[in-house]
């Protein structure tokens, strides 16, 4: 069972490097779904024999909403916004794949010195999700399409729901599910915006959005 | 020094070419071709061997240099890869380093062979050869790194023959990092598709076979065996760590390593003729992803 959850949280980070390395957006959303649903088999893999309904149906809805209906939302916020990749990122995506081993290398020196009292089942739990929300991070400040911060944002939250299950046994059912339902509504607002945005301005790219802020000037 | 089986080093001396045959042939049934005959590599050689070598009267001895260091270089580092759960020849501590040296070596001359000869396309394709194989380096050592530690022997030969299936079920995740990485390094070192086209016939996109475009004859034969031989000693070290079974009867656990060289090359061609070239801004971000497997491996 180990095996299962250290090939997970490795599938993890190596979805991240696939969301810091790639331009295309349709990749970057295959990056954060096939995320969602290593998240829930991972939730499910972490209680091993002691399986209850609650257990196993929480872990698959949130598969099934991060894996199958965000990605859906996002895809045709991509087709309506009509952006197939991130032309210009702020950093360049060498720089992206640096910065990201550079949080990865960061993630373990923290996993190590963080003492949790109940020692979490892997020694990877951590960091993965420590990497997996600084990946997040990373992507909401470099790139300048609002699709693909809206990614960031989702890589973000699956970091600390990688954190939740290495952390807590279990959550309150009530907690996990009002998180997810804050997820998907915001999900669906951003994707509405996004539509609005490239309607109004004929692009998605935020950086440009600055002008529209009140100058102290 | 000299301790190990000669049979590994008889092996890829005689089937290298037999390998870039399998791409080949691959690449050709995939694309609904015939392909040319399994030995055509081999034909190639003999022709090539019987023709004299024209020298350009800008050259120097340097150009002249430049095929049989390749050859000698990539020959010495074959004779420190193990085999289907053979010793290679000779095994020290820190030879992973060796070879990885000797290679460098080999592209070292290469490449001021290519220099030498004035041409402005050879002098592209040496500087595109120099860059990427400086990304490619730290992958190769890293992944080998990531081996060494977790096998806890200084040596390819024990490190190698140490993989066996009861590694793979307590560090699967650090050794599948550990062979992405290197099949990246395999696909950029020896300019496979999605690096290098090594088919393609304009100057301007080549990497590897731009730089031995003066070659002829004997001089060439030597680069394309050089080649070959370099192919086999990454397909090695790659099937080393994928092919875990040891069964104790040297000839099926041969039998096995040989099966598992003819599904990389197979693999090689079937991912030749599914993608397309990388633009070449883009091909050091894919070494970068070697290196960050890499690294991962031997993080973990």
């Amino acid at each position: 069972m180990i095996q299962l959850i250290n090939s997970i949280l490795v599938l993890l980070v190596l979805t991240g490097f696939m969301l810091l390395s790639s331009s295309r957006l349709s990749a970057c959303i295959r990056a954060i779904a096939i995320q969602g649903v290593l998240l829930g088999v991972l939730a499910i893999s972490m209680q091993d024999g002691q399986l209850s309904a609650a257990g196993v149906l929480f872990p698959l809805s949130s598969a099934v909403v991060k894996g199958f209906v965000l990605p859906w939302l996002l895809f045709r916020a991509m087709r309506e916004a009509d952006t197939v990749r991130e032309i210009e990122p702020l950093i360049s995506y060498n720089l992206s794949i640096i910065a990201g081993a550079a949080a990865l290398g960061v993630s373990l020196w923290l996993g190590h010195r963080l003492q949790l009292s109940p020692q979490p089942r892997s020694s990877l739990l951590v960091p993965a999700a420590f990497f997996t929300s600084l990946v997040g991070m990373i992507v909401i400040a470099s790139r300048r399409k609002a699709l693909t911060q809206v990614l960031g944002y989702l890589a973000l939250e699956n970091g600390v729901y990688a954190f939740g299950s290495a952390v807590a046994l279990r959550l309150p059912i009530l907690v996990e599910l009002g998180i997810l339902l804050d997820v998907f509504v915001g999900v669906f607002v951003m994707g509405i915006a996004i539509f609005h945005i490239s309607r109004e301005f004929d692009h998605i790219d935020t950086d440009k959005l600055e002008a529209l802020a009140d100058r102290l000037s | 020094m000299l301790s190990g089986s000669i049979l590994p080093l008889i092996l890829a001396a005689v089937l290298a070419p037999l390998m870039q045959a399998v791409i080949t042939r691959t690449k050709s049934v995939m694309a609904g071709r015939l392909g040319q005959p399994l030995l055509q590599p081999y034909r190639d050689l003999w022709k090539l061997l019987r023709k004299g070598a024209v020298y350009s009267s800008t050259t120097t001895w340097i150009f002249q240099m430049g095929p049989p260091v390749g050859l000698a270089s990539v020959l010495v580092a074959l004779a420190l890869i193990p085999f289907g759960g053979l010793p290679a020849l000779s095994a020290f501590s820190g030879d992973f380093v060796l070879i990885a040296y000797l290679m460098a070596v080999g592209r070292f001359f290469t490449v001021v062979a290519a220099l030498d000869t004035g041409s402005s396309f050879e002098g592209m394709g040496a500087s595109r050869e120099v860059t990427f194989s400086a990304l490619a380096e730290p992958a190769l050592f890293l992944g080998l790194a990531a081996l060494v530690r977790q096998t806890g022997h200084l040596s390819l030969s024990p490190v190698l023959a140490s993989v066996s299936t009861a590694t793979w079920m307590h560090a699967a995740p650090i050794l599948s990092l550990t062979l992405a990485g290197l099949i990246i390094v395999f696909l950029a070192e020896n300019a496979r598709i999605p690096v290098d086209d090594p088919t393609t016939h304009l100057e301007l996109t080549m990497i590897h076979e731009v730089m031995v475009l003066d070659h002829s004859g004997p001089d060439f034969a030597m680069i394309q065996y050089g080649a070959a031989l370099k192919m086999w000693l990454f397909a090695a070290i790659i099937i080393g760590v994928a092919v875990p079974w040891r069964l104790g009867n040297r000839w099926i656990d041969l039998g096995a390593a040989l099966g598992g060289m003819l599904v990389l090359g197979i693999a090689t061609g079937v991912i030749e003729s599914s993608m397309a070239r990388l633009r070449l801004l883009r091909v050091p971000q894919l070494l970068l992803v070697a290196i960050v497997l890499s690294a991962l491996a031997l993080a973990l």
